[in-house]
């Protein structure tokens, strides 16, 4: 198998006196699609957050490539092409859709009106809807704040913004959550679309069935550690669940 | 949840939903104009001869133009989330320090521009001092804003009584006086013209540049505009920075205006300015704001100070006044973040 893309080994990581990390394992290649699971505290959310650079490890190291490489913030995390579309979607309620879109990353006009920093609007938009189209995303009205979006539209904005932006890996925590049976739909097959540019996607999810049905390979959390690692293809929900409450340790040998 | 059910949804903004007090929350700055026009048409009808002249409306204007200046940056504070108490005390003391300055070299009523540019340099740099302590206390040291500027109003306060020793600076230059104070350019005071212009720079910085959108982003979730790759420790000491500088500009032009120091006279700076910004529809929990709002908003104490004045009220009840109009603007706005909240 080629090297991964992402690997992390041994990572520790404190808050307190809890432990949410114990030297977890993770890889991811190009082009693949890893559902990372585990039961409520397992460390899910812990890992993407070391992984995407807002939170830093105690302990152990990050690989991209096969590279030693230090992620201290998301800005840094952004520049190696990793993007990650969080639980709590952190978009800015106030701005529109193209605004978020663009956030920390605006295009400003040509010229000395662009030194002074005057925005392009116009391009920002114009790239938006693309970005959105792409994905498939409709967005009626692309100049109405993001809180005056439905749940599922905020959910597509937090989306396309990290796939607009990524070009090696996108991380995606729970990003189905909110959403009713048919925008879920349309996530997943964002998800697809973006394996299939050759980016890397990881998504954390509490629903089996999806996992088994989009992702390629799961790896599975507990107690802060890598305890299995599956195939999708002929895995089944009972094998992971079993996995996730530790009444079976790695059932399957590592593919 | 339930609007989600098909996904391309249309936007639900309909205005025909929702009640009365929905919909006219949702517009406030439409509001507070018709509150103002209804105070003008209220005290022009009660002394119609006093209230709608030339000379009142021009000194409505005047006497708003300091106001106006701190508002506006006040406005791109209260944006981030913040607040910023100390305006008031930091145009005060930025006034004291260019009167200092300019009575450094005798007798100033007869110094030229050259006397009077060094002034303003010295108010703005006094006033931008303050913002920058004000910022890095609040991003940096990540004291609430409310504290840092209580503070800061304090000490703004009794240094600017230290260095004058209470006594108020009755001397400026004459020039100063009457072309910027008093002075007028086709029957406009230089002093509305100054204002204008602020408020209209900080109107395109707001909506059309990068450091307006960052200011907005960072007030709407500044953890998201963190996690953007946004400096917001930077940005936020940017924005308190600004509204120092622009108090020291207001320092100055309340100099010239006043033409004295006025030490006792700016107790109720911060009432007023921060009522102007909040009743402009700038939200205090931040993310929203114009200062089209506010520059309305800035029009509501004046016209009421002059309005009670000229009815024969005691010109106190203006602070009662506004200070109401201020909890009933933060009212409206928590009603009508509430409602969009409920989504």
């Amino acid at each position: 198998m080629s090297e991964p893309l992402l690997q992390a080994r041994g990572l520790v990581k404190h808050y307190g006196h809890v432990e949410a990390l114990r030297g977890a394992d993770f890889d991811v290649h190009a082009g693949e699609i890893v559902a990372l699971i585990g039961d409520n505290g397992a460390g899910k959310s812990t890992l993407v957050k070391v992984l995407s650079g807002t939170e830093r490890a105690d302990a152990g190291e990050i690989l991209l490539d096969g590279h030693a490489v230090h992620i201290g913030s998301p800005f840094e995390a952004q520049r190696l092409g990793i993007e990650t579309v969080y639980q709590d979607l952190a978009l800015a309620p106030d701005l529109d859709g193209a605004a978020n879109l663009y956030l920390g990353r605006e295009i400003v006009r040509s010229g000395l009106l662009g030194r002074l920093g005057f925005l392009d609007d116009t391009a920002m938009r114009n790239g938006a809807r693309q970005a959105f189209s792409e994905l498939g995303v409709d967005l009626q009205n692309a100049q109405s704040v993001v809180a005056n979006l439905s749940g599922g539209q905020r959910q597509s904005v937090a989306v396309a913004r990290s796939v607009a932006w990524a070009s090696r890996l996108v991380f995606l925590d729970e990003p189905t959550a909110a959403l009713g049976v048919l925008q879920t739909g349309r996530v997943l097959d964002v998800i697809r679309r973006i394996r299939d540019r050759g980016i890397a996607a990881v998504l954390i999810s509490h629903n089996m069935p999806q996992v088994l049905a989009v992702a390629d390979r799961i790896e599975v959390l507990r107690l802060g550690k890598r305890v299995a690692t599956y195939p999708a293809a002929g895995t089944t929900v009972d094998q992971l669940v079993a996995a996730m409450t530790g009444s079976l340790e790695q059932v399957a040998p590592v593919a | 949840m339930n609007e989600d059910a098909t996904f391309p949804t249309t936007v639900p903004n309909d205005p025909q939903r929702g009640s009365w007090m929905r919909r006219s929350v949702a517009s406030n700055t439409t509001w507070i104009f018709l509150v103002l026009l209804g105070l003008v048409a209220l005290f022009s009808i009660l002394r119609p001869n006093n209230f709608p002249t030339e000379f009142n409306i021009r000194a409505i204007a005047t006497n708003a133009s300091a106001l106006l200046v701190i508002a506006v940056g006040e406005t791109f504070v209260i944006i981030t989330g913040g607040i910023d108490l100390s305006v008031g005390y930091v145009l005060l003391f930025s006034g004291v320090c260019a009167g200092q300055a300019m009575n450094a070299f005798g007798d100033p009523t007869d110094k030229g521009w050259e006397v009077i540019g060094l002034g303003l340099v010295v108010a703005l740099l006094a006033g931008l001092a303050w913002g920058i302590v004000n910022g890095l206390l609040v991003a940096r040291a990540r004291v609430p804003p409310l504290i840092v500027t209580l503070g800061t109003l304090g000490m703004s306060w009794g240094l600017a009584q230290i260095i004058s020793g209470g006594q108020d600076i009755r001397y400026i230059p004459s020039l100063m006086a009457t072309v910027l104070g008093a002075g007028r350019i086709v029957g406009v005071p230089w002093m509305v013209i100054i204002a204008a212009g602020v408020a209209i720079a900080g109107t395109i910085t707001l909506n059309l540049t990068r450091f307006g959108r960052y200011t907005k982003g960072v007030g709407s979730n500044s953890e998201a505009s963190r996690r953007a790759g946004i400096n917001v420790t930077r940005h936020l000491i940017r924005v308190y920075a600004l509204g120092g500088l622009l108090a020291g500009f207001g320092g100055f032009l309340s100099l010239a205006y006043f033409t004295t120091t006025t030490i006792s006279g700016h107790a109720n700076d911060n009432l007023n300015a921060i009522a102007a910004v909040v009743i402009g529809g700038t939200s205090l929990a931040g993310g929203v704001g114009t200062v089209v709002g506010t520059t309305i908003g800035v029009f509501i104490p004046s016209v009421l100070a002059s309005g009670f004045v000229i009815i024969g009220m005691q010109a106190f009840w203006q602070n009662v006044a506004v200070g109401a109009v201020l909890i009933i603007a933060v009212f409206l706005d928590q009603m009508r973040r509430g409602a969009r909240g409920q989504r």
